[in-house]
């Protein structure tokens, strides 16, 4: 019961593992949930769930499995020590409970585990029906029925007779994508140090030559602290083709903005290309036009664009139809990007789109621009060549 | 084995499931992660536990800049260079110019005491994971001199976060984790009697009345909390308002809501409230 517990967290995204079942069995020795179901609860609560977003799926996870047990039958404790001993234990079967078992021949036993498996929606461990492990149903894996089905590999009961696949690891592919903390630390190299300002930190080795070449004279030696001395504009495409990726832009933005080591972050907005004014609302709203943003912002910042870098041919080079009919310059979006590159020593753009997708548009583009994937790699590779060169000015 | 087990104190009142996660703390030898709106109590918890147990609280209230390290010692380098110029004390007793951090200091101390880490999400993003090896052995070596520090009795730990940045996961493994839920009206009305005893009843209920219907706001940047609640209540009282009324306009809202954004959203609320029946 316990172990499948666990299991549920797991699939629930609650991330408790082995550590936390032995904390758990280490609690539940020590008395801390007083022989009580609702002490359980509370025990379990404070050792699995780690983040306040976890706990409900923890309440769902522990009301699925624990709804109508009786507070006196409750013996984890000693399923959990004989857990520990062995992840999945198996029950040893008495030849009573072997020959209670119903016998089944191969061709019942695979209809019934069709049955079972359409009837089935989670994953199971112990008991007497569902299908999962270490179970006396007749199928499932490391089972202990004489005449079960085995599904997927391990050294199991001996009754199992077939082998069907289980994709153990298929949960493991979720987090290809990138999360806010991952997106943090990449952000965090994107920087740049100098020292620079009021004189308010004690430099040691110059203090210590400079007493020392004084034969011993005390001479203090003042430095200024050593700080990230970037600037960052951040664009980012919205809406119309962006609108798929407006979740992991969205984090790419939030963790931005929560990083404390740019000296300085400017988030501009602009829709498929920019053209002669780029937006401080994601709405469009509260234009700036791109003179004044080169005029405000020096080459030593680093640019970086997010966006798919796809749109019709036209946006891009064609100097009369566009959406945006503010702008009055009618120079072609290419040569406002070209101005954008050649203005920054430094620049990149992330797209989201997978590099076999950049053609067209996204082909002319990567030639004004060095183009990296928005994933974990591309924004590490991004960042790595925005500090390359031109910190210290 | 056996624990002093902690019950909450007469000026902090608790949950059994608070009380469960501080007791899996104690028990487990554990630091006990506490997560919650600005506000609720955070750091109140961990000076009742150490009232109720007895034992001596050192606090550390971390910042921006705070680093793992200071936690631990810092070598007067200034203080030593200054002696060796002017002659004070003995220069070659390196010792004497360790000066040991909260983290230290509870490792050094001949009892036990409760190490508060206050507020761990404000620091930088690695300085979880840096105080992971501290935490989990209670020893560290001082590299100016090779002595090693070994806590000779384990620190209750306490970490509050107002849950601003994600912790890392190595981090929050090692920790037992308790949310502190705001409070219900129930909850809410004996904190409230704890921190005012002889307040009146229909004061307590209108001022609770109004205070839920102000958290129940859309569009407020920071709800007001049950800190925020005490003192505008201390107001009232030193004010002499007997009565308060969300509808008759709200006295020394200040008090309760602390950003402009947020009283211009309960003014524009509260008369959006008032026009129908106008």
């Amino acid at each position: 019961m316990f172990v499948g517990f666990l299991y549920d967290l797991r699939e629930r995204g609650v991330k408790a593992g082995p550590a936390e079942g032995l904390a758990i069995a280490q609690a539940l020795q020590l008395g801390l949930h007083k022989g009580r179901l609702d002490g359980f609860y509370e025990v379990a609560r404070a050792l699995c769930v780690h983040r306040e977003q976890d706990l409900d799926a923890f309440d769902r996870a522990f009301a699925h499995h624990f709804r109508g047990v009786p507070d006196e039958a409750l013996r984890l404790t000693e399923e959990l020590l004989q857990w520990l001993k062995d992840p999945v234990a198996k029950r040893q079967l008495t030849d009573a409970e072997r020959s209670s078992l119903e016998k089944l021949d191969l061709e019942e036993v695979r209809q019934r585990m069709r049955d079972r498996l359409a009837e089935q929606r989670e994953r199971h461990d112990k008991g007497n029906k569902w299908i999962g492990t270490g179970g006396t149903a007749p199928h499932g894996s490391g089972g202990t029925n004489p005449n079960g089905v085995r599904l997927g590999e391990g050294p199991g009961g001996r009754g199992a007779l077939a082998s069907a696949g289980e994709r153990r690891f298929k949960d493991l592919r979720s987090d290809v994508t990138l999360d806010t903390r991952q997106i943090e630390l990449a952000l965090r190299r994107l920087r740049a140090f100098v020292r620079e300002g009021a004189l308010d930190e004690l430099d040691l080795p110059g203090t210590i030559a400079a007493t020392s070449r004084n034969a011993g004279e005390l001479e203090l030696k003042l430095r200024p602290p050593r700080r990230s001395n970037l600037r960052v504009i951040l664009l980012l495409d919205v809406g119309g083709s962006m609108d798929p990726h407006a979740d992991v832009s969205g984090r790419l933005f939030s963790a931005a903005k929560r990083a404390t080591h740019f000296k300085e972050l400017r988030t501009y907005y602009f829709h498929n290309c920019v053209y002669g004014r780029v937006y401080e609302r994601a709405s469009l709203q509260q234009g700036l036009g791109l003179p004044q943003l080169l005029r405000e912002c020096d080459p030593s910042w680093r640019l970086v664009v997010v966006g798919d870098a796809s749109m019709s041919p036209w946006e891009l080079q064609s100097s009369g139809s566009r959406w945006d009919w503010q702008d009055e310059s009618g120079a072609p979006g290419i040569a406002w990007l070209m101005q954008l590159a050649q203005h920054f020593q430094r620049s990149a753009w992330l797209n989201p789109e997978p590099a076999a997708a950049w053609y067209g548009t996204a082909e002319l583009i990567r030639r004004v621009f060095p183009m990296y994937r928005l994933t974990l790699d591309g924004l590490t590779e991004a960042i790595a060549q925005l500090v390359r060169g031109g910190g210290r000015r | 084995m056996t624990f002093r087990r902690f019950k909450g104190t007469q000026k902090y009142l608790t949950s059994t499931s608070l009380e469960s996660a501080v007791n899996c703390a104690l028990a487990l030898e554990r630091p006990l992660l506490v997560r919650g709106e600005p506000g609720t109590g955070k750091t109140q918890l961990a000076e009742a536990i150490a009232e109720d147990l007895g034992l001596r609280l050192i606090h550390w209230p971390v910042k921006s800049a705070t680093r793992a390290q200071d936690g631990l010692y810092v070598y007067d380098t200034v203080q030593r260079l200054y002696d060796s110029r002017f002659g004070d004390g003995d220069v070659k007793d390196i010792r004497r110019y360790i000066k040991y951090g909260p983290l230290g200091e509870s490792f050094a101390a001949a009892g036990r005491t409760l190490l508060l880490i206050d507020e761990v999400d404000k620091a930088d993003l690695e300085f979880p994971n840096d105080l992971l090896h501290e935490l989990d052995r209670m020893r560290f070596t001082v590299g100016e001199t090779g002595d090693e520090i070994v806590a000779r009795e384990r620190p209750v730990v306490v970490i509050t976060s107002n849950a601003e940045k994600e912790l890392p996961d190595a981090f929050l493994r090692r920790c037992v984790f308790h949310f502190i839920e705001f409070p219900d009206r129930e909850l809410m009305s004996r904190i409230v009697r704890v921190h005012h005893p002889e307040l009146e009843q229909k004061l307590l209920d209108e001022s609770l009345r109004s205070f839920y219907a102000i958290r129940d706001l859309d569009g407020l940047r920071k709800r007001p909390s049950t800190s925020e609640l005490i003192d505008w209540i201390a107001v009232l009282k030193r004010a002499g308002i007997a009565s308060v009324e969300l509808e008759q306009g709200m006295p020394f809202l200040g008090a309760l809501l602390k950003r402009e954004q947020d009283l211009i959203a309960f003014a524009e609320a509260t008369s959006r409230g008032r026009r129908p029946r106008a």
